[in-house]
Parts: C-alpha cells; sequence; structure tokens
C-alpha cells in the first residue's frame, strides 16, 4: 500500500526540497499569493511549532506575535505555493510539538538558541 | 453503464499547479475478464459478468472452474454483473482500466467499515439526552422518547434506535477521475472511497 502511495506521489506531484528544520526552529516561509493576475511573494516569519505527517501531505505550524496576537498558520509542506523556507536560528527544544508557547508571552516564550560547534 | 472491479489501496492527495490540494483515494481497478454476456433472448435482461482477482483452483468448486473455462481465464474470487453495459467487449476479452478517461464523474460502490452495535449518538448523530450535572445520571447518550404511549401502542417502523452500524453496502456518486496510470492499473478518484485498505470496489458510470 505505502508503494502505491509513494508511486503515485512521485507521479503528480514531484517533492520539492525543503531545507530540513524541526520544531522550534524560527523560519521564514515565502508563499506565493495570486492578486488578479498578479503574483506576489509574502514572507511569513516565525517560530515553527510543529510538523506532521508524512510525505507529501505533511504539514508544519508557524507561529508567530503580530501585534501582541498570537498568529498560527499552518502550511502543507510540499505545496507549489510555497516558494521557498529559510532557516535562520535552530532552538534548542526538548519536545515536538511546542503547544505550550501559547500559553506564554514575552520572556518565558523564548527559545534558547542551539549551539554550533 | 459502464464499470471495474478494483481494490481500494490508500488514501493521498494531489496538488494543483495553482496549490490546491485534493484529497483521493488510489484504487487498483482491474483487469477484469468478461465472464458470461446475458442477453434478453436468454436471460431476460442485458448484461456483462465481470470477474476480478485469482484463486486457486484448489479452493474452487467445479462448476466455477467449467463456468471460468468457458471464458478462457483461471478462477476468478470476485464476479459482479453489469447491466445494459455499453463496453465492447466480449466472452473472454479483458477489461483494463482504461474504459474511464480523466475528467469523468463515476460512481464507487463499496462496503464500509464494520463499526459494531452503536448506540443512537454515534450510529444517527442524536445529541443525547442528560446534562452531566444537577442529580442526573446514565442520560448523556440516551435515545429520548421513541413515541406515544397508548396511542399507537407500539413503537413505528424505522425508529432511529441502537444496532449494527457499518457493513453496509454504499454508492458514492460523483467523485472525479482525476488521472489514471494503465501501466500500474491506478485509477486515482478524488475523495474517499467506503471500506478498509484492500477491500473490494465497483467503480461504475
Amino acid at each position: 500500500m505505502q508503494e502505491a502511495v509513494k508511486f503515485v506521489q512521485q507521479q503528480t506531484s514531484p517533492m520539492k526540497e525543503l531545507p530540513t528544520f524541526k520544531a522550534g526552529d524560527s523560519i521564514t516561509v515565502n508563499y506565493k499569493i495570486q492578486e488578479g493576475t498578479k503574483e506576489r511573494i509574502q514572507p511569513f516569519k516565525g517560530v515553527c511549532i510543529k510538523r506532521q505527517g508524512t510525505g507529501l501531505t505533511a504539514t508544519f505550524t508557524v507561529r508567530k506575535m503580530s501585534d501582541n496576537v498570537g498568529v498560527e498558520r499552518t502550511f502543507p509542506a510540499f505545496s507549489p505555493n510555497i516558494d521557498s523556507v529559510e532557516v535562520f536560528k535552530v532552538g534548542r527544544v526538548r519536545r515536538s510539538k511546542l503547544f505550550y508557547l501559547r500559553d506564554r508571552q514575552g520572556k518565558s516564550a523564548r527559545i534558547k538558541e542551539k549551539r554550533m560547534n | 453503464m459502464k464499470g471495474i472491479i478494483g481494490k481500494k489501496v490508500g488514501m493521498t492527495s494531489i496538488f494543483e499547479p495553482n496549490g490546491k490540494q485534493t484529497a483521493c483515494t488510489i484504487i487498483e481497478a482491474g483487469p477484469c475478464v468478461v465472464t458470461q454476456v446475458k442477453t434478453d433472448a436468454i436471460d431476460g435482461y442485458n448484461a456483462i459478468q465481470i470477474a476480478f482477482g485469482e484463486k486457486k483452483e484448489k479452493n474452487s468448486n467445479k462448476s466455477m472452474i467449467s463456468h471460468f473455462a468457458k471464458a478462457g481465464t483461471s478462477v476468478k474470487s470476485i464476479v459482479k454483473e453489469l447491466r445494459n453495459s455499453e463496453l465492447k467487449q466480449g466472452l473472454g476479452e479483458t477489461i483494463t482500466c482504461e474504459i474511464f478517461a480523466e475528467g469523468e464523474m463515476v460512481s464507487v460502490i463499496g462496503t464500509t467499515k464494520g463499526k459494531g452495535f452503536q448506540g443512537v449518538v454515534k450510529r444517527h448523530g442524536f445529541s443525547g439526552v442528560g446534562e452531566a450535572s444537577h442529580g442526573q445520571h446514565d442520560r448523556q447518550r440516551a435515545p429520548g422518547s421513541i413515541g406515544g404511549s397508548s396511542y399507537p401502542s407500539r413503537v413505528f417502523k424505522g425508529m432511529r434506535m441502537a444496532g449494527q452500524m457499518g457493513g453496509d453496502r454504499v454508492k458514492v456518486k460523483a467523485l472525479k477521475v482525476l488521472k489514471i496510470f494503465p501501466e500500474k492499473n491506478y485509477v486515482i478518484v478524488s475523495g474517499s472511497v467506503p471500506g478498509h485498505n484492500g477491500s473490494i470496489v465497483l467503480i461504475q458510470k
């Protein structure tokens, strides 16, 4: 069954390369937006709090604070509308799902940066 | 009518170039063999009988073996009939998934997943009767009243109650054929299809 699903996914929508990132990393998602006939790219910058799913149907959720209001957006990881994903900070976290950030604000909502040696 | 027997393989999704994601089901459809052609003159109605899936000869009886031998094929496990078929295939010829074209609307018939004996909340979407507190208990998933008392002194037929849920034959209409892979016998239809992975379904139009 898995082979059939993989075959169909490869044939219909070739997966594109995404940089490796996980929950806790700060990322920018450059998302394509169609406005009438024009297409522009809208960046969404925040902390990845969840990666979910396998293969083509995988998604990830990015959370950011916009005017002190928490905004979360879930993207299909292999959507053709995702232009690119940039990772600018690798966080040191102990969970794979960072839902506890929803209850926190300010200093306690910070995520430590992972030391790269 | 045209149709083909298949096996539900699994679900995934397809992205359109504009980014729209469509859930879809992969069905391994055919190849099926026409094992009998029924005509109005002989049988009283027009139909073709199609067969799908291999079966060991030692597990089948002689009448089935010779029935399939008439069509010049090995013993098959699933046999279904298509009334007033518009397919051109005659006795012993093969039907592949190429009878469908991409973009066509089809119906899929299958057997839903068995849920066992279920109450009215799950089976019919009732909302239960009582509250959690205020001295009530054991009423949260209850069906409530099932009708009058002295009149009509009986329960009306078709009253929705608890019982066996699932395992029914269900036809899902208007599913779009998104893609066909004739080399692998895969038909990709939009949306979901009754039954678990590996269950037998009939795609028809």
